[in-house]
């Protein structure tokens, strides 16, 4: 019986909306909320990665070049053509999605090492063009993004955000989960373990891999939108090298192709330089070590680790 | 016009020629078995066959239809269907998700509808799990169908991956080496399950080393040697073919001449 | 004409410290099939070292010296530490932890050393050479020599060594090479060695010219895998190519286009050249085997 709410998508789901309707009684300040939203955006764009990494079994190591189109759509849009922020929400998600067909047609026929640098060379290259067009991104310092009103109500303080991107991370935990018990997510896996196999059994490879590069360039699109918004400010930093890692490193330590290990994953990965403000200086070090000592103590990730722990408990 | 048509087929890697001009034809419902030395290039022509490499000569048609250099997905859908002789399976699901797997083309739900858990995806979900089921307890698997694939044994593997070939529904099935690693009585109830599938109509091209087994059931044979073509018939005519003889004894004597000595 | 050959200058002298990072990988990935994103970081130590040695008052080469040695101390513990225990791990995991151990090594450099930009003098004065209307400075000179003396060093040692050839057996069948005596461990351990000691001495050359700071082993370790991967992987020689044509394209990027995007050069190259050849450069059209 546990056994089973443990596999289930719904007690997933229930579980995730708990904690994220819990959090807000709990919290002694609205400091702990922004933070728990900022995680929210985090899981939510590494959503995208668990389902192109850990369902697919396709790396992507550029992955927050979308988070920066998603991004600077929403702050781009409103101040150069007068749009309206959710609709260069959707414009970004978009056009984050044409430009991941458009790349991930030839790349996506690379292997290994191969399709990491080129991810990575796509990611780069993205940041700076991020970087370097000032009059359109406002160069190395970014730029505003306007506020957001919603039929004349303003979105701002750090408890509306909090629910807005916490929904968000519901619907796309939602998503997420009902791809990988679907045929789609089971040709997906298919392809992960046996590329030979899943062409043999009719499933066009390329172009399933292709749907899981947009999806997961759409996932992070969003939540890029969603962080510009929030923060009221892009930078090209958004875009940088070491945000891919970050969002690749959540997924792994989270427990890669389980929905709430990205979101475990992107809470720890957040939380932690805040934990270690008080020792600046230390924070690199402490995140580079841990991110080392999780990948060696515990290659399948915290959430299966866990689960299998409770699940052997059971039997 | 047969079913499976193979022509002149040919390949080299770096110099060395795997598969010179071989051909072959299979009729619907026979078992057509390719025999032959450690690499005289049988998982290659398989390979040549399903699309899994690009022939540098010579044609396959299906039903007439030319199929040459279309990738394995295409074939698939056109009916071809096979399994590994190095296993292919896909460790982390489960045996009943393999097979799974194995229905894709059959599935109709797009990925919308997978995307959004509309109600077409979980009834897809369903009709697949009762015919990988059915597929499963066919192969005799039924009871371990939740276990995790990786944790299953060679023979049950071998099964499964001709279970997960049958889900597709193909025209033509190429089985390499199904019978590899099994004992006695895995081997016996192979050899039925072939039997039983090419009475069903389906045209079983078979790699294998155990000669009985592979004499038992075809209804032709094909030797390879080296690349080549060495024979074809009957099992009996291959069986009494002086070259064959002298192929495999050749093989055979030397073997014992050198334990006599050693 | 005068332009071009100085671009040609400015070009080979930063390829050649990407081939040398390059080369860093390759041995390392032909040793373990790790692709060790610390190695840029070995550049940053060898300079950043001897810009501390000396400033504490040890005299140029031999600061130099511990730098190098104090880097491959670096590269040891990184294999005993860090790879060795995740053995058998995914590729990207393995990604994952030499990308941790990049972040973790940039983390101890800011405290150890600080964050500011630092140089070296030049070794041979600062008195730029003509050559056929432009001019090279004689750093320069000392970069390219140092590059060219590794190459053929690493040249000799792998194909006249004993241990040379254990490590390239090693490279081209793990298995076999155990089988027949060969230990890997110890090979693995050299391989990362080596690694540390090229990226260090290409980090103490060139810091005269690029300058250095804790963090500049990223951009290092990014365009050194990429010249790795044009060559296609596992390819000493592809490396080197690899290396050079970039930092040239650079140059030429940077001086006859803009400069702004001199730092896309490398991934724009590597994207084509994958483009085209999936494989890289020397890479082969070989078929996967079923
Ligand atoms: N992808 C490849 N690259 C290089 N050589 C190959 C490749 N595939 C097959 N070969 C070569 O082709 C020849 C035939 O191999 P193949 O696997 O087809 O033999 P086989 O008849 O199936 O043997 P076995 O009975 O051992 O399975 C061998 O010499 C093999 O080394
Ligand atoms: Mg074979």
């Amino acid at each position: 019986m546990l056994a089973r709410v443990l596999r289930s998508r719904l007690a997933t789901l229930l579980f995730l909306a708990a904690v994220i309707a819990v959090i807000p009684f709990l919290a002694p300040s609205a400091f702990y909320l922004r933070v728990a939203a900022v995680v929210w955006v985090f899981a939510l764009a590494a959503l995208g990665l668990t389902i192109l990494m850990g369902y697919a079994g396709q790396v992507s190591l550029g992955h927050a070049g979308f988070l920066g189109i998603g991004g600077y759509a929403v702050a781009i849009g409103p101040a150069q053509f007068g749009l309206h922020p959710v609709l260069c929400l959707g414009l970004g998600a978009v056009l984050a999605g044409v430009i991941a067909y458009l790349v991930g047609r030839p790349i996506l026929r690379l292997k290994g090492y191969y399709l990491a640098i080129a991810t990575l060379g796509f990611g780069v290259i993205l940041a700076l063009v991020f970087h370097s067009e000032s009059q359109w991104t406002g160069g190395p310092d970014g730029m505003q993004v306007a506020r957001v009103t919603l039929f004349g109500w303003r979105l701002s303080g750090a408890a509306n955000w909090y629910w807005v991107t916490g929904g968000a991370l519901l619907i796309g935990a939602w998503l997420a989960l009902n791809i990988g018990v679907s045929p789609t997510g089971r040709a997906l896996k298919a392809l992960h373990d046996s590329e030979v196999a899943a062409a043999g059994a009719g499933i066009d490879v390329g172009s399933r891999k292709l749907a899981a590069f947009v999806i997961a360039a759409v996932y992070a699109a969003v939540a890029g939108g969603l962080m510009a918004a929030m923060n009221g400010l892009i930078t090209p930093d958004a875009a940088s090298f070491m945000h891919s890692i970050e969002l690749v490193a959540m997924v792994i330590i989270g427990g890669l192709g389980s929905v709430l290990g990205a979101v475990v994953g992107a809470a720890f990965l957040v939380v932690l330089p805040q934990a270690l403000t008080f020792m600046h200086e230390y924070e690199q070090a402490v995140l580079g070590l841990l991110i080392m000592v999780f990948m060696i103590l515990l290659p399948a990730g915290i959430v299966p680790t866990i689960r299998n722990w409770l699940l052997e408990r059971l039997s | 016009m047969s079913l499976l048509s193979v022509e002149g087929l040919g390949i080299s890697f770096g110099g060395v020629v795997a598969v010179d001009n071989v051909g072959f034809a299979v009729e619907a419902g026979q078992v057509f078995s390719i025999i032959g030395p450690n690499g005289a290039g049988k998982t290659t022509l398989f390979n040549l066959v399903t699309g899994i490499y690009t022939p540098l000569r010579g044609r396959v048609t299906m039903n007439g239809e030319l199929l040459t250099g279309l990738p394995p997905h295409v074939l698939a859908r056109r009916g071809m269907s096979r399994t590994f002789q190095n296993l292919q399976i896909f460790f982390r699901m489960s045996a009943l998700e393999n097979v799974m797997v194995g229905r894709h083309m059959a599935e109709r739900s797009s990925l919308l509808a997978d995307l959004f858990g509309l109600p077409a995806s979980g009834r897809q979900n369903g009709v697949t799990r009762d015919a990988a089921l059915a597929l499963l307890a066919r192969v005799g698997l039924a009871d371990v169908a939740q276990a995790t694939a990786g944790s299953l044994s060679y023979g049950a593997l071998k099964r499964l991956e001709i279970a997960r070939a049958l889900a597709a529904d193909p025209k033509v099935l190429l089985l390499d080496e199904p019978a590899a690693g099994c004992n006695a009585v895995e081997t016996e109830a192979i050899d039925h399950l072939i039997g039983e599938i090419a009475k069903s109509g389906i045209a079983v091209v078979l790699i294998e080393h155990d000669m009985k087994l592979v004499m038992k059931i075809s209804d032709r044979v094909l030797v390879l040697a080296q690349g080549r073509r060495l024979a074809e018939g009957t099992p009996r005519e291959v069986r009494e073919n002086p070259a064959v003889i002298a192929a495999y004894l050749g093989e055979h004597g030397t073997r014992e001449a050198d334990r006599a000595h050693g | 004409m005068a332009e071009f050959l100085q671009l040609v200058f400015s070009g080979l002298t930063v390829g050649a410290v990407y081939a040398l990072v390059a080369l860093g990988f390759t041995l390392i990935y032909n040793a373990s099939d790790v692709i060790n994103f610390a190695q840029g970081d070995f550049v940053m130590i060898g300079g950043m070292g001897t810009v501390f040695l000396a400033a504490a008052g040890i005299a140029l080469p031999l600061a130099a010296l511990i730098a190098i040695v104090g880097a491959v101390l670096v590269g040891l513990l990184l294999h005993r530490l860090a790879i060795e225990p995740a053995r058998g791990a995914s590729p990207v995991a393995l990604i994952m932890i030499t990308i941790g151990a990049s972040i973790f090594i940039k983390g101890v450099a800011q405290i150890v050393f600080d964050k500011q930009f630092h140089s070296l003098p030049a070794f041979s004065g600062d008195a730029p050479i003509a050559v056929g209307g432009a001019t090279i400075l004689p750093q320069s000179l000392w970069v390219l020599g140092v590059a060219l003396a590794l190459f053929v060093a690493l040249f000799l040692f792998l194909e006249k060594t004993l241990l040379g050839k254990a490590l390239l057996a090693t490279a081209a069948n793990r298995l076999a090479a155990r089988l027949v005596g060969v230990n890997v461990t110890i090979i693995l351990a050299l391989a990362f060695g080596v690694s540390a000691a090229i990226g260090a001495i290409a980090g103490v050359v060139v810091t005269p010219i690029t300058l250095t700071r804790y963090d500049v082993g990223t951009l290092f370790a990014l365009k050194g895998f990429a010249a790795a991967m044009v060559g296609g992987m596992g390819n000493p020689l592809g490396a080197v190519v690899g290396g050079l044509l970039i930092g040239l394209l650079e140059a030429f990027g940077a001086g006859y286009i803009s400069s702004t995007y001199k730092d896309a050069v490398a991934f724009v190259v590597i994207l084509l050249v994958l483009f085209f050849m999936p494989r890289g450069l020397f890479g082969g059209r070989s078929v996967e085997r079923v």
